[in-house]
């Protein structure tokens, strides 16, 4: 059993840093991104990225109380993807 | 007891393919140098990335004893909406002119968005893209 933790611990470790390594290299995209539809990729990205985060922060912690907070995380990032695009294509986001 | 060292395991297992495909996505929204391409990188990582920590988390709960199948909400979530928001950022490519224009369609005039293949090449930098003309 300890030797399956520690995995656990290492995998553990090694996500939070893919994940940290992923919001700093998608904020390099969103500072320097040539046109839109770039920014608006890499801000998707972070969010997806963040929910990530909270994912494994709830597997860090042992704890089931992250749900909640990673359905509102996605939702939110669906719908502010969504209204970004629409507000680039049409000028306007409800018409 | 041997079942939830398999799951801890494989919660393991998931975790490091999670981090591999995150990674992988990242580093091609990164160095791609087209903007489509570019859109096809971080696919990788609202689909199988977070499918694999989402994945790991399940089986984390099982392998702690209070078993949940929460996050298959989650899961189901994203894979509905990682398409829609990728066509709506391909939409706002195409109609910027930041990629090429799609060639002529075969059989109508012009496309259902967009106005025709050839023409206005550059609009103004906020110009929101015109409404375009139905012809039925």
């Amino acid at each position: 059993m300890s030797s399956a933790t520690s995995l656990l611990d290492i995998a553990l470790l090694i996500t939070f840093a893919a994940l940290a390594i992923g919001q700093i290299l998608s904020m390099v995209r969103l500072v320097l991104g040539p046109s839109y539809g770039d920014r608006i990729l890499a801000l998707d990205t972070m969010v997806i990225n963040a929910l990530g985060l909270v994912v494994v922060l709830g597997i860090h912690q042992g704890v089931q109380i992250y749900f909640e907070v990673t359905l509102l995380i996605a939702m939110l990032g669906f719908v502010s993807t969504v209204a970004l695009a629409r507000f680039l294509l049409r000028g306007d986001i409800i018409e | 007891m041997s079942g939830q060292i398999l799951a801890t395991y494989a919660s393991a297992l998931s975790l490091l393919i999670g981090s591999g495909f995150i990674t992988v996505g990242v580093i091609g929204l990164l160095k791609f140098n087209d903007p489509m391409t570019r859109l096809h990188a971080p696919t990788k990582v609202g689909t199988i990335g977070i499918g694999m920590l989402l994945l790991a988390s399940m089986l984390h709960s099982f392998a702690i004893g209070s078993s949940s199948m929460h996050e298959l909400l989650i899961m189901s979530f994203l894979f509905v909406t990682a398409p829609v928001s990728a066509n709506f950022i391909a939409k706002v490519n195409i109609h910027r002119r930041t990629c090429e224009t799609p060639p002529a369609p075969p059989r109508d005039d012009t496309w259902s968005t967009l106005n025709s293949p050839e023409a206005e090449i550059t609009p103004a930098p906020l110009d929101p893209v015109k409404e375009p003309q139905t012809n039925v």
